[in-house]
């Protein structure tokens, strides 16, 4: 983007210059500019008319792999980045999205090998090395949460909702506890909530309240209240707060019931930017 | 006006209040209501009665009892909703300059005094 120029005037621009050259590889830059933007459909059809001239240029592959991935399609994102690191084993890009990809079906220890082999050819990409400490942080919570695990009779008991520290703060690149972040499918990307005895619950949790944050913006459009911002239950064994850190998923807070709704909405709102940042990171 | 519509009407009176119902939290069928024009009673008691029944199997699926208010916040308002026992639900619709607070506390008033 040129100093001064505006997202939709960088549009106009590279449409022009795609326009009086349907050859040039100014494609990319359009297209990831209309994802960029949010226009899915049109930097669909300008990445894959790009990529019928140029089907051997990884760069294409991986830009439609990053559009199927805004797009809900993991299954064909998987495929083009695949596609991408066959026509350039370092490419970047595409070892980020498959690992984006691993995390987002929770399958952390295959997401590894794609982050250190993009750290391998991009040390000095400073996104993929935090996104790589944190995930050899994941996997360090799941080692001592499985030793903990294996120790623990299932019994049914409530989630427990952590302590409310002073500040409550979430350290630097994590989540905080009590807090989980789950996909539009109801699958847990990160965080965990856990019962009383230590159990992990975030998988059970993420599924039902999946189901909640589609619930919450259907309610909110037919009563014409506009975007639905966030949905908070107050029960005798704690308070929960659901909102959507990204459109495609939602993030849930869990805290004992004497901190009040109001606060719990603060609470969730820093967390979730802590969670867009840790998306952004993996995307 | 019978007795649950003048404790809806309370809740009314609260400014930025467009709504009060008691809604049946199984079926979502309207039990009494004090609305505003224009707005839809069965459309916010079907709504409200099944965001609530999502949030209680959520919860249990946690381990928590099920919860006593429910609230959801969007851009121009809010859906609040409160157990009122015997399987109704108090549930208010909110404008966006309204005071939840007290709408909240007239809610409880109303709930408690259903459930007396």
């Amino acid at each position: 983007m040129r100093c001064g120029e505006s997202m939709a005037d960088v549009i106009r621009r590279l449409t022009q210059e795609l326009a009086a050259d349907p050859t040039s590889l100014v494609f990319l830059e359009l297209a990831e500019s209309l994802r960029q933007s949010g226009q899915l459909v049109s930097a669909w059809k300008v990445a894959r008319a790009g990529l019928g001239r140029y089907p051997e240029v990884a760069d294409a592959h991986d830009l439609c792999a990053r559009i199927l991935a805004d797009q809900g399609d993991r299954a064909a994102a998987r495929d083009a980045w695949k596609r991408a690191l066959e026509l350039a084993p370092q490419h970047v890009g595409a070892h980020k999205g498959l690992a984006f990809i691993c995390f987002c079906e929770g399958d952390l220890q295959s997401a590894m090998p794609h982050l250190e082999a993009a750290r391998a050819a991009a040390p000095q990409d400073e996104g993929v090395a935090t996104a790589l400490a944190r995930l050899r942080v994941a996997l360090e919570g799941i080692d001592v949460l499985s030793r903990d695990r294996a120790a623990q009779a299932a019994m049914a008991a409530p989630v427990r909702a952590p302590v409310a520290e002073p500040e409550d703060a979430l350290a630097d690149g994590e989540l905080g506890p009590g807090i989980v972040v789950l996909d539009g499918q109801g699958l847990r990307l990160a965080g965990d909530l856990t019962r009383a005895d230590g159990a992990s619950v975030g998988d059970a949790v993420a599924a039902h309240l999946a189901g909640v944050a589609r619930e919450a913006a259907r309610a909110a459009r037919l009563l014409e209240l506009g975007e639905w911002q966030h949905v908070s239950a107050e029960s005798a064994d704690g308070n929960v707060l659901v909102l959507a850190p990204t459109p495609t998923t939602a993030l849930v807070i869990v805290r004992p019931a004497e901190v009040p709704v109001g606060r719990l909405a603060l609470l969730a709102e820093q967390a979730a930017r802590r969670a867009r940042v840790m998306l952004a990171d993996l995307a | 006006m019978n007795a649950y519509q003048e404790l809806l009407c309370r809740v009314t009176d609260v400014r930025g209040i467009r709504a009060a119902m008691l809604v049946s939290e199984e079926d979502g069928l309207v039990v009494a209501e004090s609305l505003s024009e224009g707005v839809d009673g069965a459309a916010v008691a079907a709504l409200a009665a099944s965001l609530t029944l999502r949030i209680r199997r959520s919860a249990a699926s946690a381990g928590h009892s099920a919860p006593a208010v429910v609230q959801m916040r969007a851009e121009r308002g809010a859906l609040l909703t409160l157990q009122a026992g015997d399987g109704l639900l108090v549930v208010a619709i909110a404008d966006r300059e309204a005071n939840l607070g007290l709408a909240r506390l007239e809610l409880r008033v109303a709930a408690s005094r259903l459930h007396a």
